[in-house]
């Protein structure tokens, strides 16, 4: 019973991008492809053959698969109200952290492996822009553990009931941090475009243009698998933790296909931030994980 | 000697352009680029076993032309112009390429075109501009792209993320147009076909460069009724690239609501065009003599209703692309080209005037339907991706009222006449303001009654090296956005 819902996590991602390219379709003005289509694609993937550069090493080869593995296990790390999760340890966080680390270094060292320009520029943005990600995360991970006093995954969100006084405020901050992890660790519009077809532009994308086949559909699918990763850190942060069973788990579902009509809706109605700019977005998620903690630290204290 | 002075579309006997000396030539055209003219030809033609070179300078706020010639016998070189007159540069490599005739001193001496016949590209090895130093590196791109683009070749030079030099090498493309309009001179057909064909998305502007062209060597008077057809299509093609280009802009920032519907805006003019002709990209519409399909009052009045619909919605569209803070932060100040380089480098069309240079050929050596009504030029001062967008609303605007001034004054009569033989020795210019600039076809008659030598010039052959030079010191992910508001033609420039 305690997998069910990891299960089904597991198996949703797609749908969720589906869901994404749905949203911009209708907004565009056209019928879009069905919300299963990235299923497809996927199947189609797996089921072609794979082209390898010459020029490419076994670390290109390798990449996709601990890339999977990685982020997968990174799942194992967030719990589901009630059903927990299905690691956890103290500072588990921190492997998380690691883990999705993990995955990044891999991939980028399969992109500079192919010793294409594009590629080695593409690894290199990505490279930056995680650098800012993963320190704010943990100063919303430390924010979390100084407010709950807990410091693994499991037990902080177990205690966790943010809706009275300033918690709602401390909230409002990590949340709308943790969506800018989501659209920078997703790829997704104003840091990257996933539709471009311009490889100078392409951050994500271009790191993967020498994928195809099999490790091309792993890839894609832990890419959407890592959005929902955060959008399940996001849930996680919305629901307390006086609900029941009954009630917590719609409202996690329907927090998840919440986050992802977001990002659909920022991506139909702004464009793509200049990459020079790209950093300063980003490090609006640690001035806000920053304010967050700084409340979180004056109100413990006492308030004034 | 002076220059011979003539307008757009007036031709000219061969044995009545001044002969000069080379150095006078240079002396003079220098002069002439340096009192504010502006070089719009420089080609040559063998004439029995020499070469024959024409410079042709336009004085656009008088609208006249200023055509002449020298010879070259046995000598091999010249004194390159490109050092004094930037805006020489690429028609002096083309003449290299073409004749073997050496410009002294040019200081980017390169093929132009791969695989011209008659010369061997090992002859003048093609070699990239190079940047030392530390961390500076290189990034080619192409010719092969991802997605559906022409093929050429990018060569940026880096540090990080900003470049310092962009070098474009193109003639990929190259299909041996002009050669292919002397071979086939006895087929007219053919002839018209191969215009609509020198760059796709200007089947209307080269087509009818060309006609006109053929319609004055033969002296033949269009009716009336056919100039305003041809202005309508002109207008509309226009019209259906600039929606096309701001829908592209829009996609290159990620930009979906821009996308989509400038998009569909376009597909309904490009229909309407469909409508008047049958080929959404105007196709078969024009012939020497006149046009093939007559626009008939109830079509007239469609095509009313669908422009200013068009209009309408693009005002709405237009009026939240520009105000989106997202979007403007991207255009802004991205590509910048200001006035001073964009003449200097001899830039055209659109991106000109939004650099503030006006000219445009509709009203500075009008043609056609334009001699009765007066284009006001747009200008806008910023040369950056904003006004190269800019721009290209208002000209939709423009564009509207035009077509509607023509279908309101609709006068009865014939679309086309016969064109009788065309006059033997003789050369005409033939200068159209086409969607991206100004497009210029030269055609020599030979002995025969038949084109001896056809020089054509698409805009994009003036304004690849503005792409350049904008973006110099912008970040390498500017380059697809700054590139895409040129919008410029690979087959036209390799021709």
């Amino acid at each position: 019973m305690r997998y069910i819902p990891f299960i089904l996590i597991i198996i949703s991602p797609f749908l969720f991008t589906g869901l994404i390219n749905k949203v911009k379709a209708i907004w565009a003005g056209r019928k879009g492809a069905s919300v299963l289509q990235p299923y497809y694609d996927f199947f189609k993937l797996v089921r072609k053959g794979e082209v390898i550069s010459k020029t490419t090493s076994f670390v290109f080869q390798i990449s996709s698969s601990i890339n999977i593995a990685a982020t997968i296990f990174a799942l194992m790390i967030i719990p589901i109200p009630f059903a927990g999760s299905i690691i956890s340890l103290p500072g588990d966080f921190v492997l998380f952290s690691y883990a999705l680390g993990l995955s990044k270094f891999m991939m980028i060292l399969a992109a500079l492996d192919t010793g294409s320009s594009f590629e080695g520029m593409g690894a290199s943005r990505e490279a930056t822009f995680s650098t800012i990600v993963e320190t704010a995360f943990f100063i919303i991970m430390g924010s979390l553990a100084l407010l709950t006093n807990q410091i693994s995954f499991n037990a902080i969100f177990s205690v966790l009931n943010m809706s009275a006084g300033y918690t709602v405020l401390v909230k409002i901050l990590l949340v709308v941090s943790l969506f800018i992890m989501l659209l920078s660790e997703g790829s997704r519009l104003p840091v990257d475009d996933p539709n471009t077809h311009l490889e100078l532009t392409m951050i994500h994308e271009v790191m993967i243009l020498d994928y195809s086949g099999p490790d091309l559909a792993f890839i894609l699918y832990a890419t959407s698998l890592k959005m929902v990763i955060i959008s399940m850190l996001i849930a996680n942060l919305l629901i307390p933790s006086f609900l029941t069973l009954a009630e917590a788990l719609p409202l996690f579902a329907f927090i998840l296909f919440l986050v992802f009509m977001v990002v659909g809706f920022v991506e139909s109605l702004i464009a793509r931030l200049r990459i020079s700019h790209v950093p300063q977005f980003i490090f609006l998620m640690t001035a806000l994980s920053l304010t967050a903690f700084a409340v979180i630290a004056f109100f413990l204290r006492g308030g004034f | 000697m002076s220059w011979i002075e003539i307008k757009n579309l007036q031709s000219v006997a061969l044995h009545d352009i001044p002969r000069l000396k080379v150095e006078v030539l240079r002396d003079q055209l220098i002069e002439k680029i340096r009192s504010g003219k502006r070089l719009v030809q420089f080609f040559g033609d063998k004439d029995n076993g020499d070469v024959v070179l024409y410079a042709i300078a336009a004085d656009d706020n008088s609208s006249k032309l200023f055509i002449a010639s020298t010879k070259f016998t046995s000598q091999k070189e010249y004194q390159s112009i490109t050092p004094e007159i930037p805006s020489a540069h690429l028609f002096e490599r083309e003449f290299f390429e073409q004749y073997k005739i050496k410009p002294e001193g040019h200081p980017w001496l390169k093929p132009l075109r791969k695989g011209i016949a008659g010369v061997d590209s090992s002859e003048i090895p093609y070699e990239f501009f190079s940047m030392k130093g530390e961390e500076v590196h290189e990034v080619g791109v192409g010719p092969i792209h991802a997605g559906i683009i022409e093929p050429g070749h990018f060569r940026f030079s880096c540090h990080g993320e900003k470049i310092y030099h962009l070098e474009i090498k193109l003639g990929f493309q190259h299909r041996g147009v002009e050669y292919l309009f002397v071979k086939n001179n006895a087929r007219p057909l053919y002839l018209q076909k191969l215009s609509e064909s020198i760059a796709g998305d200007t089947v209307i502007g080269h087509s009818g460069t060309f006609a006109r062209a053929i319609e004055s060597l033969s002296n033949t008077s269009i009716p009336r009724r056919a100039k305003l057809i041809r202005t309508i299509a002109l207008e509309l093609e226009r019209m259906a690239i600039h929606l096309g280009d701001l829908s592209a802009l829009s996609n290159d920032v990620g930009y979906l609501t821009g996308n989509s519907v400038f998009g569909a805006l376009r597909t309904r003019i490009i229909n309407t065009t469909m409508a008047i002709c049958g080929n959404r990209f105007g196709r078969s519409l024009i012939i020497p003599g006149g046009v093939n399909f007559d626009i008939s009052p109830e079509l007239g009045e469609k095509i009313s209703s669908t422009v200013n619909q068009v209009n309408d919605e693009t005002a709405l569209a237009a009026e939240v692309l520009f105000s989106s803070a997202s979007v403007l932060e991207r255009f802004e100040k991205t590509g910048v080209v200001d006035k001073a380089t964009a003449i200097e480098i001899g830039m055209v069309g659109p991106s000109a005037r939004a650099s503030g240079v006006a000219l445009d050929i509709r009203s500075d050596h009008p043609f056609g339907a334009y001699e009765f009504f007066p284009v006001h030029k747009l200008t806008l001062d910023s040369g950056d991706v904003f006004a190269r967008s800019y721009i290209r609303f208002i000209e939709i605007q423009q564009s509207v009222k035009i077509i509607n001034d023509q279908l309101g004054n609709f006068t009865e009569g014939e679309t086309n006449k016969p064109v009788q033989p065309l006059e033997p020795n003789r050369l005409v210019v033939s200068l159209v303001e086409g969607w991206r600039g100004e497009i210029a076809h030269v055609i020599i008659t030979g002995n025969d009654n038949k084109i001896k030598r056809i020089k054509i010039k698409d805009p994009s052959f003036h304004n690849w090296f503005a792409v350049s030079l904008s973006v110099r010191d912008e970040g390498i992910s500017d380059f697809p956005l700054c590139n895409k508001s040129f919008n410029l033609s690979y087959s036209g420039f390799d021709l």
